[in-house]
């Protein structure tokens, strides 16, 4: 049935599935309680790192751009969803709306950070947006580390000066500076945090394969062929980036939800990093191979616990043979004629099955 | 170039991700079978497990509690002649995600009761965890009041309410920044106050928030607040010209002795030579590498624990300690403090006759009920009878520290 499908199609039907298959399987096991308490806990933060790799993906290996800051539109949908998803408190009484009000918010803030940033920096050329993106995700966390926001009967407070000056009675303190923000309600389901998957997937794979995705890609390979016919070099780059920009806010809120606390240092350069490292190990450009990555990587720290401080050992060599083995001729031919192999032994079949057919199916 | 994967190997690489899919879970299950840890369960001991960071740029506080929980255990091992209890340390790099990362893997081992977290921000997502499963947690050195909850500030502002099975070894921030304001107006320490605190650290904003409003009620003058972040942390010459110039007899430094020994370093370079005053985060200046501790001569900390006190206790741990951690250096007060959750925990234990047949529920109410009575005292290296209140703060005194020689001298006995 496959097979009649374009390649696009199929590729993202299979992308689908994987993931379709993956949370039945993993959402199977652990209400059958036959994954350990760890992995459990592990499954909303993989989620929110799926997400993140996505949509970074799609600046970094669809847009062709380095961005270095994607924590920093993070923290945006963090703090902005789970302030959100404080006021809704007691005014929404479900918690999937809630978490859905709250992710919507997040990824709506994390956009506007995005313009904002992307306006200035995407009529420039070379280097300046990663250099931009690095400063940005340091701006925004020391921004955050002097944001005060607290709640009490009269509404929202907000200060860049302290919790004393918010001037509240009797209220809650939701964003408390550099101690960020406590008391959060654990919205984040691995549920939501799938369908959020879902949902970045969908969109990301249906950019890329829109008009739009083919200009930006276009502005990739080559930006003055792209600019001689006449596409738009700043809008469909600005596009890339918002987008993305609003999916990493989303997981932001998926992420800051799953934990009672979080702060504003967590958001900061070696987290960007880390999500740069999930796209470059899966493959720029890559989206399937970003979302196994980010997966297992998240998993290995934790499986690797019981042979103490040399995980991090393990996990150097991991990210190193990764690299090295991706980009070895010897490695790449043995792998290239396996995957021949494979391709005559289908194409065989394909043909058995053209031949069968009365009128003779179209070739691709 | 992202569509390269289309065709034909799809079935292989859907069968790839399926085996990786497996060995995940095969790995998760073995997991859960009780070798997370590593070590092997003695029959009938009580499972204490540990979180900090031993790794990473808070690595020196979860080592010395790590080293200092082991000690406890030991002794007390040593003491019962036989195994009765098991620590399993685990690594949260100080980062809260890692932290509940480690607080599942102790789960998955069977954890009894909780010695943990060493730093704070973790502690608080991990508290919140704790207090959803019911495991009795007793943090050795996380000094902020949402590791606790339901604490008000001055404006009766709660921010996260009482978490009943969490409970502090050490002061809580606000504690000491009022500690520290009484400290110094009733000694006569100084009459213009500089301030130098991290604004981008919750620990040394806590202290910090504290102290300034309880100085306002002493009387006490604050000439100068400057302030300095983790990124910035390199050079303090802007912040120590501003309390030169304001004069400043006294530099309060409710911060890390990392920074701190810079300040100092910097401070002595300027020929500015006013009173340093820090708290607990100073602790352990001296053992900076590459730190001339003469710079550190005068300067005067709140700290509960002393290494070179002369009580047998104190001697006893300090050797045990350098032996367990196979190191010269002086244990610092976080060991001590992980020493005396042990001990503490131990004490109520033995007087409940609790068993690791019981569950960790069980044993929980249990520990809440004789930590919360108020009545139950323990005398460690950290303090001679020591209560707990209901809301998880320890009761005992401070003690007040002055560097002479290299070494802390209590601050009364040198006046």
């Amino acid at each position: 049935m496959l097979k009649n499908l374009n390649k696009t199609t199929r590729s993202n039907i299979i992308t689908y599935g994987i993931v379709i298959v993956a949370f039945v399987v993993m959402q199977g096991l652990a209400m059958a309680g036959a994954i350990s308490n760890s992995l459990v806990g592990l499954l909303v933060p993989i989620c929110a790192y799926i997400c993140l790799t996505i949509s970074l993906n799609l600046v970094v290996g669809i847009s062709g751009e380095l961005s270095l800051g994607h924590a920093g539109f993070m923290s945006v949908g963090a703090f902005c969803g789970l302030v959100v998803a404080a006021c809704c408190r007691g005014i929404v009484g479900s918690d999937i709306v809630r978490l859905t009000i709250a992710i919507l918010a997040a990824g709506a803030m994390a956009a506007v950070a995005g313009v904002i940033i992307g306006l200035p920096v995407m009529r420039l050329r070379g280097d300046y947006l990663a250099i931009v993106t690095l400063a940005f995700g340091e701006i925004i966390k020391n921004l955050l580390n002097n944001l005060y926001v607290g709640k009490d009967a009269s509404g929202l407070h907000f200060s860049m000066e302290s919790a004393n000056s918010l001037g509240m009675q009797g209220g809650t303190i939701l964003i408390n500076g550099p101690q960020g923000a406590t008391g959060i309600d654990k919205l984040s389901t691995f549920a939501s945090g799938f369908v959020l998957i879902l949902v970045t997937l969908t969109v990301v794979l249906n950019l890329i394969n829109s008009r739009t995705g083919r200009a930006i890609m276009a502005v990739r390979d080559n930006r003055i062929a792209a600019e001689s016919v006449g596409i738009n070099v700043t809008k469909y780059r600005l596009i890339a980036f918002v987008v993305s920009a609003a999916l990493a806010g989303m997981a932001g809120a998926l992420y800051a939800m799953n934990y009672s606390s979080i702060v504003p240092k967590k958001f900061d350069f070696n987290t960007s990093i880390l999500i740069l490292v999930f796209v470059v190990l899966g493959g720029m450009g890559n989206i399937r191979g970003g979302i196994v990555s980010a997966a297992l990587l998240t998993v290995l720290p934790e499986l690797l616990r019981f042979i103490g401080d040399y995980r991090m050992l393990i996990y150097a060599i991991v990210l190193i043979l990764v690299m090295i083995l991706s980009n070895n001729a010897a490695f790449q031919s043995r792998l290239t004629s396996l995957r021949e192999k494979v391709r005559r032994r289908s194409d065989d079949q394909a043909a058995l099955a053209v031949d069968s057919q009365s009128g003779g199916a179209s070739h691709e | 170039m992202f569509n390269h994967g289309v065709s034909r190997r799809s079935f292989i690489q859907l069968s790839g991700v399926a085996a990786a899919g497996i060995g995940l879970t095969a790995c998760g299950g073995s997991g859960s079978s009780g070798n997370a840890g590593g070590s092997a369960s003695a029959e009938g001991a009580i499972k204490i497990g540990g979180i900090g960071p031993i790794t990473g740029a808070a690595a020196i506080y979860g080592t010395a509690t790590k080293f200092g929980a082991q000690v406890a255990v030991d002794k007390i091992n040593e003491t019962e002649g036989k195994t009765v209890l098991e620590l399993n340390w685990q690594d949260d790099e100080h980062d809260p995600e890692k932290s509940v990362n480690a607080y599942n893997t102790l789960k998955d081992w069977g954890m009894h009761v909780l010695v943990g977290t060493t730093t704070t921000a973790p502690c608080v997502a991990v508290s919140t965890e704790t207090n959803a499963d019911h495991v009795f947690q007793l943090t050795p050195s996380a000094s902020s009041t949402d590791v606790i909850g339901g604490q008000a500030d001055q404006d009766g502002n709660v921010t996260i309410p009482r978490k009943d099975n969490v409970f502090q070894m050490c002061f809580t921030d606000p504690n000491q920044g009022t500690a520290s304001a009484k400290y110094i107006a009733e000694q006569k320490l100084g009459t213009k106050i500089a301030i130098i605190y991290n604004n981008a650290d919750a620990y040394s904003t806590g202290i910090f928030r504290k102290f300034e409003s309880e100085a306002k009620n002493l009387n006490l003058e604050i000439v100068s607040t400057t302030t300095f972040t983790d990124d910035s942390a390199t050079d303090f010459t802007v912040q120590l010209n501003e309390a030169k110039s304001k004069a400043a007899d006294l530099v309060f430094l409710p911060i890390y002795y990392t920074p701190a020994s810079i300040i100092l370093k910097q401070a002595n370079q300027m020929g500015f030579a006013p009173k340093f005053f820090g708290v607990d985060g100073m602790d352990g200046i001296l053992t900076v590498e590459g730190f001339d501790t003469k710079l550190a001569e005068g300067v005067m900390l709140l700290t509960p624990f002393v290494a070179t006190a002369t009580d047998e206790n104190t001697k006893g741990f300090v050797e045990a300690y350098k032996k367990t951690a196979n190191t010269e250096e002086n244990p610092n007060q976080f060991a001590a403090d992980a020493f005396d959750c042990v001990s503490a925990i131990w004490g109520a234990i033995k007087a409940l006759n609790i068993t690791s047949a019981m569950t960790t529920q069980e044993i929980c109410d249990k520990l809440i009920e004789t930590f919360a009575s108020g009545t139950f005292t323990f005398s460690g290296l950290t303090g001679e009878n020591m209560t707990w209140s209901a809301t998880g703060e320890v009761t005992k005194d401070p003690k007040g520290m002055i560097i002479k020689n290299g070494v802390y001298e209590p601050m009364d006995a040198a006046k």
